[in-house]
């Protein structure tokens, strides 16, 4: 090693330890912008160092790709609204992926080893399945494509098969690298893999999907690193895989589902026996539900997707503050898959001004639920369904909910009866203590704020 | 032997990645994933090795497309989730 090779992987060293420290402060709220920049200067410094090697002898293609893809993504994370979140985690998270399966196509000039073959082949495979997967997940968070799940006749046979030809285009080309054909088999059929891996999955599942996906882009870069023979991309892309595994574990506990049974199986195939369900709706109107806020002094709100359709987290934060100065304590309660990614809800109430420390996780709220006059579900449906906790014929059953049934008057504000996502049954909605706030959550919410006001 | 030391780190690293994340609360899961996310852009240092040869020929090409993808994602995934952390205020901030 000359002395600069030295430096530069000095400097890796450095960015590795800057990266790594980085995610530990974004693992609390005061110090995770902190973190976020100190990881971004990590970056920084992994990008300059790599510009340093004395392999490089000409910068005006970095230099146009960089200021192509920088303006887009600096455009793109300014202007892009909050609600728009998941899907942009999305599109930004595919890139990731394109780029690794770029970066392992491109480092087969080097006359790779075996060992190099591999790593290549893992890195176009993961790459591929990331990007196009994304691009799915983005079309469907987006509701460019059609949120719900696809299925067709023989579909687990077509993926299997897929399966089996990825893996037999992947050793042939590991035998025979020569012929260049068998990498634009492996590329063009992960490309494939990624849209059938995500189009049976349905929008409630999201959070999943997205967690898998960010973890493989991780494992992408991983794998390109192997390529490259850079430690760096070795050291960052497996933190980011490993950081995905977990949120993915997470998720997937909050919904009772084996991952497996999230990739493979849609939720609506599981049979879902129609129990008949006992009681009658008693609708309310904003009026009648102002009374009742009135004179509670304990509220919590617990909010869903719907909520993020109607884009009522202002509004919400209005009446929050309204309910406080009559004197009540209000909390949220968020359950872990809650909209449509890890954290959704939480994102959407930071952008209303809500204090994160109103938020309460699922298992802080339940205990309370008890003492709370009014459990506002806006929006909310699976995650607040009684049937999952004692209706063993529900498809959801075992699915850990908030107990807003436990409170001594829910308020459930819902567009209509249809049911929630996968048509199960919500026997919250016929409860004795349940009154129904029919409209749109963001009319009525702001049909409550005027009663108050 | 680089490979299986190369693979050692992957372990480590690994292990390490569980750890730190292991703890974060429920309101920064969309901030982790967009800054991990960020982080999985670390293959533009890939990239730029194979941008910037010099050589005209198609591994050149990919390496500089992968440049501009990769800036996408790291660019667009910092400033986003800067731009995310930047509204979480407690009480009283």
């Amino acid at each position: 090693m000359t002395s600069l090779e030295v430096v530069i992987q000095l400097a890796y060293v450095v960015a590795a330890a800057m990266f790594i420290y980085g995610l530990k402060l974004l693992g609390s709220a005061d110090s995770a912008r902190r973190g976020n920049m100190l990881s971004a200067f990590a970056m920084l410094l992994a990008i300059v160092s790599a510009l340093l090697d004395q392999g490089i002898v000409e910068y005006q293609w970095i230099l146009s790709g960089f200021v192509i893809g920088g303006a887009i993504g600096g455009t793109v994370a300014r202007r892009v609204k909050m609600t728009a979140m998941p899907e942009m985690v999305a599109l930004f998270n595919g890139f990731g992926g394109l780029a690794s399966l770029l970066v392992g196509t491109a480092a087969i000039s080097t006359n790779p080893a075996t060992f190099t073959l591999v790593s290549i082949v893992l890195s176009v495979l993961i790459g591929g399945l990331t990007f196009t997967g994304s691009l799915i997940a983005y079309g469907k968070l987006s509701e460019t494509l059609s949120s719900g799940t696809v299925n067709f006749r023989g579909q687990q046979i077509v993926n299997s098969l897929l399966v089996l030809s990825v893996i037999a285009s992947a050793v042939m080309f590991c035998l025979e690298p020569d012929n260049i054909q068998w990498l634009y088999l492996v590329v063009s059929l992960s490309l494939l893999f990624g849209v059938m891996a995500v189009i049976p999955i349905g929008g409630a599942d999201m959070p999943v999907v997205i967690s898998l996906l960010n973890s493989y882009s991780g494992l992408a870069a991983c794998a390109a690193g192997f390529a490259v023979n850079n430690n760096i991309l070795i050291v960052a892309g497996s933190l980011v895989g490993a950081s995905g595994i977990i949120l993915t574990k997470i998720m997937c506990k909050a919904m009772n589902r084996s991952l497996s049974h999230v990739l493979f199986s849609g939720f609506g195939s599981s049979s879902s026996s129609a129990s008949e369900v006992e009681g009658e709706i008693k609708p309310i109107s904003v009026e009648d539900g102002y009374y009742v806020l009135e004179a509670a002094t304990n509220v919590a709100i617990i909010p869903g997707y719907g909520m993020a359709v109607a884009q009522a987290q202002h509004v919400v934060k209005e009446l929050c503050e309204l309910l406080e100065q009559n004197g009540a304590e209000v909390n949220f309660g968020i359950h872990p898959v809650a909209g449509r990614m890890p954290g959704h809800m939480n994102v959407l109430l930071a952008e209303a001004d809500v204090p994160y420390d109103l938020l309460l996780e699922m298992d802080d709220i339940n205990p309370r639920m008890e003492n709370i006059d009014v459990a506002i579900v806006i929006g909310a449906n699976d995650v607040v369904n009684p049937a999952a906790r004692d209706m063993e014929s529900s498809p959801i059953y075992g699915m850990p909910v908030i107990n807003v049934d436990y409170a001594r008057t829910v308020f459930v504000l819902k567009r209509s009866m249809a049911s929630g996502f996968a048509g199960i049954e919500n026997p919250l909605f016929y409860k004795e203590n349940t009154r129904m706030l029919f409209g749109d959550a963001k009319e009525s919410i702001a049909g409550l704020v005027r009663e108050f006001s | 032997m680089e490979a299986v030391f190369l693979t050692f780190i992957l372990m480590l690293a690994i292990f390490l990645g569980f750890e730190l994340i292991n703890k974060v609360p429920a309101t920064l899961h969309t901030p982790l994933m967009s800054g991990a996310n960020a982080i999985s852009g670390i293959t533009i240092v890939g990239a730029i090795g194979l941008a910037g040869t010099g050589q005209q020929d198609v591994s050149n090409w990919l390496g500089a497309a992968a440049v501009a993808f990769a800036s996408i994602n790291v660019v667009g995934g910092y400033l986003v989730t800067d731009r995310m952390l930047a509204m979480f205020k407690k009480r009283g901030d």
